[in-house]
């Protein structure tokens, strides 16, 4: 299969901020690849630097085979960014806006009304495509910001935080948008701090903090490394902590953490330890429980099992912008 | 939801089959980038008005508070007038560019616009165009105020004409030094600020309201050469006649030294965004 994506030793600083340190990655063609990672941990910089937005200071980064130091130009032809900010004209409407960018992209006017009008049909936005963008609700603008990137049918889409914001429907819609996307051969190269969603849209993950990949495989693979579903036990009474404590550590093993402040205990749900068990160990036991739940693994558990520490925000918040600020400098 | 399937499928040849760069897409691009701005001022035309209150208060200000007490020799709104208009153009791309460019450079749009094949200069390019159309819009309220307060283009239809064209130039050069303020200012509040705060004494210390001969010896020598000042002794001369080659001549060379020098530290900075 041809490759997408090659990135090898790719380093890039800000002043004394290190965002990527020798950062590997390979997309396959026709694959959806996440990038999980916390704030700062460099996604949105490997994306600027594909997308031609920024120079690294050293490595090597190509798509589809072309150089993106090298020859910026050819890299932009075939490519197209949704970045974190909506990147849609407000004051246009949706339809002027898709038009404008195929008429960028170099296609003829009756084309890219002709692309701009399939795809306002294709992603729902048919009856507000002629009312400006500013009255869009926030997944009108992402579903139309995706467009956008598409007009061109770019072989490979940057999603940067695609779903960040959104409400639980319009993350489905969009979801389903990727899926089809990758249906017809697109290739994906999407950057989320939602455990979930890469797992759901991706074929293969890396993990990334603080500029470097630091697990990788499928979705699948990782989960296996976190452990399924996670038992949240919350008690009432402080005089059972310890006895609950030990009692998870016996039943569930590794993993667990335990909070005398909230009076929860948690652990991963190993394969051998159901949460029926679970239920009939404590009743047994006769502790006294307030709440007993299941929750997903988040990126939190990821962290936690290849790092060993907590995802933790490099810099709050500021840090994946760290390049602009300092271009406005 | 229709689903028309082909509509996904990537196919760069449709964008790689066609030429490189090339002048006439360059033209393309501007007018792309031109056509959105234009949008923009016939969507909120508030805009317009907004960079009209100035010249307005102006207008009351000087020719019926303190026109009466200014001796120019002559009519005192005949002489305003230009010296109004000049500030109109200067004032609205002034401030209309390094608002609109230093927050339009901090939305994703320019992120967009900077990962695809377009040209780069047409981006600052047809923002600086678009000011001309909103000098335009501009002369057109303006005009007939002037009219009825009892302006008259005294020189003839064709200087009258050559003096608007002069001072879209002008606008135009002005909203080029906007452009580098809005590029380099951290933040749109900075802009804002920034944007119109060294109009007022550029406009003041000129020709435009009083004649720079009340001035003390030093001021003159600087009120007596400043672009402002030519720029409204020549329109001066066109509406209502005298010689105005000198000054038109000096005029056009400060709008072009504007264009070149604020032009290529605009591109440059806009380019630097990228290159980091």
């Amino acid at each position: 299969m041809p490759t997408a994506i090659e990135v090898a030793g790719l380093c890039k600083s800000f002043g004394s901020v290190t965002a990527l340190d020798h950062l590997e990655l390979t997309v396959p063609e026709g694959t959806v690849h996440g990038l999980l990672g916390p704030n700062g941990a460099g996604k949105t910089t490997i994306v600027r630097v594909l997308s031609t937005l920024l120079t690294p200071d050293d490595g090597r980064a190509e798509v589809f085979g072309v150089d993106v130091r090298r020859d910026p130009r050819q890299v932009r032809r075939i490519i197209g960014l949704t970045g974190q900010y909506a990147a849609v004209d407000e004051l246009l409407t949706g339809r002027e806006n898709l038009v404008m960018i195929g008429r960028l992209f170099r296609l003829s006017r009756p084309a890219a009304k002709t692309r701009a009008g399939e795809l306002l049909e294709r992603f729902d936005l048919g009856d507000a495509a002629d009312r400006p963008a500013r009255t869009y609700s926030g997944g009108m603008r992402r579903r139309l910001d995706v467009a956008a990137s598409l007009m061109a049918r770019p072989r490979l889409i940057f999603l940067d935080e695609p779903t960040t914001g959104l409400d639980p429907r319009s993350r489905m819609e969009l979801w389903r948008i990727v899926r089809e996307l990758v249906a017809e051969g697109t290739t994906v190269l999407l950057t989320t701090q939602y455990l979930e969603e890469a797992d759901q849209l991706a074929h293969s993950l890396s993990v990334v903090d603080q500029g470097k990949v630091i697990a990788s495989g499928t979705p699948d693979q990782l989960k296996s490394q976190v452990g399924n579903d996670w038992a949240v036990v919350t008690l009432i009474d402080t005089a059972d902590f310890d006895t609950t404590t030990e009692l998870l550590r016996d039943q569930l093993g590794a993993g667990l953490t335990a909070d005398p402040e909230t009076l929860r205990v948690q652990a991963p749900l190993s394969d051998g330890g159901s949460l029926a068990d679970l239920l009939h160990t404590l009743r047994e036991s006769g502790v006294q429980i307030g709440d007993v739940s299941v929750r997903r693994p988040t990126l939190d558990d990821v962290f936690l099992a290849v790092t060993g520490h907590a995802a933790h925000s490099a810099e709050p918040e500021t840090d994946e912008k760290t390049g602009e600020d300092t271009t406005w400098s | 939801m229709v689903m028309t399937s082909a509509a996904l499928t990537p196919d760069s040849s449709a964008v790689a089959a066609r030429p490189q760069g090339g002048v006439s897409w360059w033209f393309s691009d501007l007018w792309e980038m031109t056509l959105r701005n234009i949008r923009y001022l016939v969507r909120s035309p508030e805009m317009v008005l907004y960079s009209l209150l100035q010249p307005v208060l102006f207008i009351l200000l000087f020719a019926y508070v303190f026109g009466g007490a200014i001796e120019v020799g002559g009519d005192y709104v005949q002489f305003l007038l230009p010296g109004i208009f000049v500030q109109m153009a200067l004032y609205g791309s002034a401030t209309g560019t390094t608002i609109g460019v230093a927050a339009e450079m901090r939305t994703g749009l320019m992120d967009r616009f900077r990962s695809m094949p377009m040209s780069r200069t047409a981006v600052l390019l047809g923002r600086t165009v678009s000011e001309v159309f909103r000098t335009v819009a501009s002369l057109a309220v303006m005009v007939p105020i002037g009219l009825l307060m009892g302006f008259r283009f005294e020189n003839g239809f064709l200087p009258a004409l050559g003096g608007m064209l002069l001072l879209l130039l002008f606008g135009h050069a002005v909203s080029w030094l906007g452009a580098w303020i809005g590029l380099s200012v951290h933040s749109a509040q900075a802009a804002q600020a920034a944007g119109g705060v060294w109009v007022f004494p550029f406009v003041l210390i000129s020709s435009a309201f009083v004649p720079t001969e009340t001035m003390p010896g030093w001021l003159q020598v600087y009120a007596a050469n400043s672009p402002m000042t030519t720029a409204v002794n020549a329109l001066r001369a066109l509406f209502t006649g005298g010689p105005a080659a000198s000054d038109v001549l000096q005029t056009v060379a400060w709008s072009f030294g504007l264009i070149v020098v604020f032009g290529w530290l605009s591109m440059r900075k806009f380019e630097s965004l990228t290159a980091r």
